[in-house]
């Protein structure tokens, strides 16, 4: 029905939190200047990225699954169960769905930033151990 | 169908990026995280989908699953392009930018 909707309006949240972020470690390394002995690390807004990419390239894709099946419309409302009056329903499958959704792929890139982090650590405690 | 090419697209992306990496010059990384996304959100609609109806969730007609095997590749293709726009725009080899001032 909307599920798309969910994960898409996350991904309008994160990709502003991403911009905020981004402008803040740059300045945050320009005045810090960064020393050079430091191991690089992937910086956190490029971790918010990999969520952005994978929640708007997913809400894309559903919202064509939507028009291919007819549920998505190109003139007001927009949407056909708002159209046939049933949004309670759009609205529960939203609430199911679509925040499983958001939900799931929020986990996932937990897990990602986590074992990033991991690979980081061990890293530094190697090149520490060599030192 | 529909979740099945998305899965196997974002494998097949994955292992390319996988074999280009460290160099992402070609966006490998942001085509991988688009159809994993699309995957997981597909899983969720599945394991809604499967709840609701239970075994009858396997058993798909023929129709049906040509129609989301359809559904699929066209959705794969619709990746592709996004990626495509994106590569462009980006233009992280300067192709574009370079072919634009040869001309001009």
């Amino acid at each position: 029905m909307a599920c798309f909707l969910v994960p898409a309006s996350e991904a309008v949240v994160t990709t502003v939190a991403q911009k905020i972020i981004e402008s803040k470690e740059k300045k945050d390394n320009v005045q810090e200047n960064e020393s050079v002995n430091e191991i690089p690390k992937v910086r956190f807004s490029e971790k918010l990225s990999w969520l952005n990419k994978m929640l708007w390239g997913g809400s894309a894709l559903l919202a064509f699954e939507h028009v291919w099946h007819g549920e998505v419309i190109p003139t007001a409302p927009f949407l056909t169960a708002v159209q046939n009056g049933e949004t309670a329903d759009m609205l529960a499958e939203m609430g199911t769905a679509g925040v499983g959704m958001a939900v799931l792929v929020t986990l996932v890139w937990g897990g990602m930033v986590a074992a990033s982090g991991v690979i980081e650590r061990r890293k530094e405690n190697s090149v520490k151990e060599e030192a | 169908m529909t979740l099945l090419v998305t899965v196997f697209a974002a494998i097949i992306s994955t292992i390319l990026w996988y074999m280009k990496a460290p160099d992402n010059s070609m966006q490998l990384g942001t085509l991988c995280l688009m159809y994993w996304g699309a995957s997981i959100m597909w899983l969720v609609d599945a394991i809604v989908e499967y709840s609701e109806v239970g075994a009858e969730f396997f058993r798909q007609s023929g129709a049906d699953m040509l129609n989301d095997s359809y559904l699929g590749l066209s959705v794969v293709a619709l990746g592709l392009i996004i990626w495509l726009v994106i590569l462009f725009i980006k233009d992280p080899r300067g192709v574009i930018r370079n072919s634009l001032i040869k001309n001009n």
